[in-house]
């Protein structure tokens, strides 16, 4: 009886000891390789609209998250995110809202995507290499061509074309596009 | 060290842990899409296995025979894998947040790829000595890796081959690795342990 005892305590504490070295040694290596990125680019990354339209003046929306955690940038830089995205940074920074700056742009009420006039394009592929989507598919001296489910409507291409064939056009709402309006902020809620 | 070239040689092409002893089919199926992946895969596995394989056998000599509980070994050993696959995961996410990313939920999953458990319990059962259970684990995680990654490539061009219509997809997939599993049974007689 007592022998029986003995051996299931040394079984119970040998395991239960290897179980808490192993706990230990994950615990500390946890604190060691924690991963270098910041979890605030994280979250400040998941707010931004991910157009990656590089309209704030940094290539992508990582590296004006970053930006933004560094306090580089100011949070009203993003203009396809417009208002939503402003007061939503200035809830998780802990920062006054600010109107967005139009000096990058001013935010739409509508979704546009862009359409190249077939008929004029010359081939030179500039706006192919604007696109930050990879939305604009051509070759050199062939018809380009925009696939719209693709554009962003940052509206970079239009700058570099040198025929000015690249205009905006509005997304006409259908049954497949239509979303709940955000709903208004009342008072209360922003205070 | 003929003996030790001998493992290396018979874990990794006779006695394939996927194709001739059919573990860790799981991640063979799973994983094997793209080349790119399989190649991470297969390094966080080699990892794993070999790691795992080495401090099982500590655990197992140090621990469980002088205590004499060598019945908890399954349990125990359990308790290894799990632990040195948290510790793989920390150290992809650290130094390759994109592989930690493309790996996803494949990593903590190599827990319960059966290859693991299984190298470390034929370890004991064939009683090898320190060398040959790490190069055992690294052995069976070579020959893993190997055929994961022959049979990516494999499946890179099923994807644009004209399939049959009942036979695209899964059971394309399982007809390849049978046939790769034929192959390697020709490796049969290669070595003997």
């Amino acid at each position: 009886m007592d022998g029986m005892l003995t051996a299931m305590a040394t079984a119970i504490l040998a395991i239960g000891l290897l179980a808490a070295l192993f706990g230990l040694l994950l615990g500390y290596a946890a604190v060691r390789l924690r991963p270098a990125s910041d979890p605030v680019v994280d979250h400040i990354d998941s707010l931004l609209p991910q157009t990656q339209c590089a309209q704030c003046g940094y290539p992508g929306c990582r590296p004006y998250a970053e930006a933004i955690a560094s306090g580089e940038a100011d949070i009203n830089q993003c203009p396809p995110g417009g208002d939503n995205t402003i007061r939503a940074l200035a809830d998780l920074l802990d920062r006054e809202p600010q109107p967005l700056n139009t000096a990058y742009g001013e935010a739409k009420e509508q979704a546009t995507v862009v359409r190249i006039d077939e008929d004029r394009c010359i081939g030179c592929t500039l706006c192919i290499q604007a696109c930050p989507v990879d939305a604009i598919i051509g070759a050199q001296r062939q018809m380009h061509t925009v696939i719209e489910d693709l554009c962003t409507g940052c509206d970079l291409c239009i700058d570099p074309c040198p025929v000015d064939c690249i205009h905006r056009v509005t997304v006409p709402t259908t049954t497949r596009n239509w979303r709940w309006p955000q709903p208004e902020n009342t008072p209360d809620h922003a205070a | 060290m003929t003996e030790l070239a001998l493992i290396l040689v018979a874990t990794v092409l006779v006695n394939n842990f996927v194709l001739t002893q059919f573990l860790g089919l799981c991640p063979f199926m799973g994983v094997s899409r793209k080349v790119e992946t399989c190649v991470g895969m297969a390094l966080a596995t080699g990892f794993v296995l070999t790691l795992s394989s080495v401090v099982s056998y500590l655990v197992n000599t140090w621990v469980l025979a002088p205590l004499g509980i060598e019945y908890l070994r399954t349990i125990a050993f359990i308790l290894v894998i799990a632990a040195v696959v948290q510790f793989t995961e920390m150290v992809v996410r650290y130094t390759s947040p994109l592989l930690h990313r493309v790996l996803g939920i494949f990593l903590p999953l190599i827990t319960t790829n059966c290859a693991v458990l299984g190298v470390a319990l034929l370890n004991v059962q064939q009683q090898h000595s320190f060398a040959a259970s790490a190069l055992y684990g690294f052995g069976a995680a070579a020959g893993f890796g190997l055929v994961l990654i022959l049979f990516a490539g494999l499946r890179e061009r099923l994807a644009v081959a004209d399939v049959p219509v009942p036979f695209q997809g899964a059971a394309i997939a399982l007809i390849t690795a049978g046939i790769m599993s034929l192959a390697f049974m020709g490796f049969t007689g290669l070595v003997r342990l």
